[in-house]
Parts: structure tokens; sequence; C-alpha cells
């Protein structure tokens, strides 16, 4: 086993997995409540925290996943006072990306390769950045596993989960918590600029041959996880950069799924 | 004991008063009808009576172990959420197929258990959160306009079900409903809200009090001709501001 895990094309191809098998689930969960913007905003304030990470000193991973909370929960917090959503996430999303940026910028001494964080370093991580993903990975799958039904109630309409003894609110939380944790780890298989179509790409492609929500997400992080195969394999093959071709792959497949999707409805 | 009993219960959002001293009370096995203007607070009170809001002022008080089974005003279903009728019946607890079977039966959509939810008509949809509502044999139906977006048959024919499944199962039933000539005929009470409760009692005996007249108009007409009304009615409450209201329908 040691000398599998020698191998960083294993590394790699594990952590890609990884993250693609709790992002779907989660992202099906974006897709029904129209949040993908949500997500996008809380993948960019990542940049934030890595700044912030920098600047004390502390483990990325940690500096990213205070940050994307932080941002989620403000983001959660002002869409349920009947704001604007789709402005206000605009702002903050871009706002978050701009400030991170420029706080990477300023720092002395540091010298970092920025697009690492935008795009991914896959072939970097170590046994330790493995642990850390799957470790997270299992938190965000066991999250979703436990309060599945709740969640799902919580979804459908707010009204009808309080009327069966469920708090919205809880589940709001719960899935504003499980995408931080993603968010965490994902950075370094596909960076803050592309979590978001990990996320949504997956369970949209995964719609057209699904009939029930666990059918959606087992067979989004199907596609999800075979993404991560062959995206990997492409990116070593034609020497392209990992966390992108991931992203393509997935988009092929969704760009599959809705041609399936036309030929149905002609016929 | 009643089922549910509320004390001088308000709802304040921000400098907004929805309800202010409400009292209320329904009993087992009554069919009882909320009507009032739009924005009187219908849905609001039937959200204080399932939890969904709380009270700025006043007491909820429900039976112990009271069941409740609610049936919501609209439920849009998102075309990304692939949901079938059976399945929605699942959530939040999954429940035996013969359990589900009887319910879809009791309320007309017996049919219905494989088709997806996105696919049914207005009827079936409603038929469908029926069933779910009735799932858990409740002491007290609540559902808020059931009927809106039916057609006059569909209507009809729903408040037909109601009633069979209120003698069925044995529950009480609280509506909110805006077609006060299907009230009149299956209510045992009406409730006349507007903020605050109106007048209350038998429908006859609440179609002819002043309050609801000032509300609804008077006369036969008075269960149609409705909808346009000053509300510069006087009774026993004092309304700080005489507004006029117009509902839609």
């Amino acid at each position: 086993m040691t000398g599998f895990l020698d191998d960083f094309l294993i590394r790699a191809t594990l952590a890609g997995i990884g993250v693609a098998l709790a992002a779907a689930p989660l992202g099906c969960f974006i897709v029904w409540r129209r949040m993908a913007y949500f997500g996008d905003a809380t993948a960019h304030a990542a940049i934030l925290g890595v700044a912030m990470a920098l600047a004390f000193n502390l483990s990325i991973m940690l500096g990213t996943l205070v940050m994307a909370l932080a941002m989620a929960m403000a983001v959660s917090t002002l869409s349920g006072r009947g704001r604007a959503v789709d402005t206000l996430l605009g702002v903050m999303s871009h706002s978050a990306l701009a400030a991170g940026l420029v706080a990477v910028s300023l720092l002395q001494g540091v010298r970092i390769d920025l697009s690492a964080y935008l795009f991914g370093d896959i072939l970097a991580v170590g046994r330790l950045d493995l642990a850390v993903i799957w470790g997270g990975v299992a938190l965000v799958l066991g999250l979703v596993w436990a309060r599945w039904s709740a969640l799902l109630t919580a979804t459908l309409s707010p009204d009808l989960a309080t009327a069966a003894g469920i708090d919205p609110r809880r589940e709001q939380l719960i899935l504003t918590l499980a995408l931080a944790v993603v968010v965490a780890v994902a950075i370094k298989v596909v960076g803050a600029l592309l979590i978001a179509a990990l996320l949504v790409i997956p369970a949209a492609a995964a719609r057209v041959f699904s009939a029930t929500p666990e059918g959606m997400a087992l067979r989004a992080s199907a596609i999800g996880a075979g993404s991560a195969l062959v995206g990997m394999g492409a990116a070593w093959r034609f020497d392209t950069p990992a966390g992108p071709s991931i992203v393509c792959v997935a988009a092929a497949v969704f760009a599959a799924s809705a041609l399936v999707d036309l030929a149905r409805r002609a016929a | 004991m009643s089922l549910v009993t509320l004390a001088g219960v308000g709802v304040r959002f921000g400098a907004q008063t929805v309800l202010h001293d409400v009292d209320f009370h329904i009993e087992r096995g009554e069919i009882v009808t909320i009507v009032g203007p739009n924005g009187s607070g219908k849905s609001t009170l039937l959200r204080v009576l399932i939890g969904a809001q709380r009270p700025s002022a006043g007491r909820v008080t429900p039976a112990p172990g009271l069941r409740v089974g609610y049936v919501p005003q609209k439920l849009h279903i998102d075309p990304t959420l692939p949901l079938t009728v059976r399945r929605f019946l699942d959530l939040p607890r999954r429940i035996p197929d013969a359990v589900a079977a009887e319910a879809l039966a009791q309320a007309g959509a017996g049919e219905l258990g494989l088709r997806q939810m996105a696919d049914l008509s207005g009827g079936q949809f409603q038929r469908v959160l029926l069933a779910r509502a009735i799932l858990s044999r409740p002491d007290l139906l609540i559902l808020d306009e059931p009927t809106q977006g039916l057609d006059q048959p569909g209507s009809a024919a729903f408040y037909r079900r109601i009633a069979e499944v209120r003698a069925e199962l044995g529950c009480a039933v609280l509506m909110v409903s805006h077609e006060l000539h299907v009230v009149m005929a299956a209510s045992d009470r009406v409730i006349c809200l507007n903020g605050h409760v109106c007048c209350a009692g038998h429908p006859e005996q609440v179609a002819s009090a002043p309050e609801y007249r000032a509300l609804f108009g008077t006369g036969t007409q008075g269960a149609l001709a409705l909808y346009r009304h000053e509300h510069a009615h006087s009774h026993d409450h004092d309304h700080p501001n005489p507004h006029t209201h117009e509902a839609a329908e």
C-alpha cells in the first residue's frame, strides 16, 4: 500500500475522485435549491482564506475553511431576509475574489504561485493532503447521509418541514457547513474558480437519467468520479492542467446527457 | 379539551401588525373555515398553528400528542428534482407501501404512485398533497387555500373529498378558503378574519353578522360579490385606521 501511494499520479487521482464523490450529492441540493451562485461565492471567498492563512501562518486548508464558512453563513443569513439574492451574491462573490487577490499580493515576502489556488495543483497532493481530503469527504458524505430525508424535505418546502418537526434553518446550516468543507478540500484539486463546476455539472448531467433524488445523487457521484478519473488520464496524456481537464470531461458528459434528453423529448 | 387553543395571539413583522388579539380553538372532528380579505393574516394564522411562525404575543396550546396534517398553499417542486409521488410520501419518514396505498386511495390519487411530481396536473398535485397530509392519521388537518388554481368542478370535487376524509378519519379540518358558497355548505363553523377575529360561529350566523356583511357585502349575492368593500365597519374591536381592501379572484 505504501508503494502504491508513493506515486503522485495515484495520489492525485484518489484526491480527485474523493472530492468529486463529496461534491456530487451536495451539488444536487445546490441545483434543486437554485443555489449555483451560492457555491461560487463560497468558493471565491476561499482565495481570501488563502491570503489570511499565509498572513497568519496557518494551514491553507484551515484558512479557506474559515473564510468559506464565514461567506456561506453571511450569504445564507442575508438571503433569508428577502433581499435581492442574485445581486447580493454577485457583489459578494466577486468582491471576495478581488479582495483575496489583492491581499495575497500585499503580503510581504511571500512568493506563491497564485494559479495553484485559482486552478488547483492536484499533482502536488501529498500523503497528508490526501488524508485531510478524504477526512473531509467522509465528513460531508456522513452529514448528507445522516440528514438526507430532513435535507430533502426542507428543500421541498420549509413549511412542510416545520410541520413535520424539522427546523429548515438547521438543515440550511448543515448544507452551508458541508459546502465550506468541500470548498476547503477541493481548492487544491480544482482550485477556487472551478469548485462550483464540480458541484453543479455532475448533478445537472445526472438529472436526465434519474427518477428519484437518491438515484440522481448516486449517478452524480459516479459521473463526478468518472470525470476525475478520465480527466486525470487526459491531463497526463495531453499535458493539460488537471483541474480544468476534469471539469471538461464532466461538461462533455453533461452535453451528452442534454442530447439524450433532447432525443427523448423528440421521440 | 380543544385540539388547539390560541389565546391573545399576535404576530408582528417589524412595524407591521399582521394579527392581534386572536382567540381561537378547534374541537375534535369539526370543519372550521377561515375567510377574510387578502392580507388579513389567514395564512399567518395557519403557520402559527403548524409552528412555522412564532407568535409575538399570546399563547398557543396544542392538546398533548396532537398530530397535525398540513397541506400548504402552494408547493413548487423544481423540475431539476426527480421525485415520484411514492417517494414524496416517504419524506421525511419512510412508510410501508400499504399505508401509502391506503392514503393515496383515500385522497383519490390511487393511480398516481409512480408518476413524477413535476408532471402532475393541479388537481392531481393537490390530491397527492392531501394523501401526504393524512398519512400520519392526523387529529387535525390544516389546508391553506387547497383549491387555488382548480376549476369549479375540480374544487367542488376536492371539498367533497375532504368531507369524506373527515368522515373516514374522524379528524378536525381547518382550512382557508376564498370560495364562500362552498364554505357555507361544508363548514361547521366559520371564522371571519381581518387582522383579528371579526366574527365567528355557524355559517348562517356569520353570514348575517354585520361584521361579515361589512367585509363581504350583503344579501344573497354576499357569497359571490364580496371582493370589493370599504373596510370602515364598526364593531367591538377598534381598527386603528380604516382602509380599503381589494381581493383577487
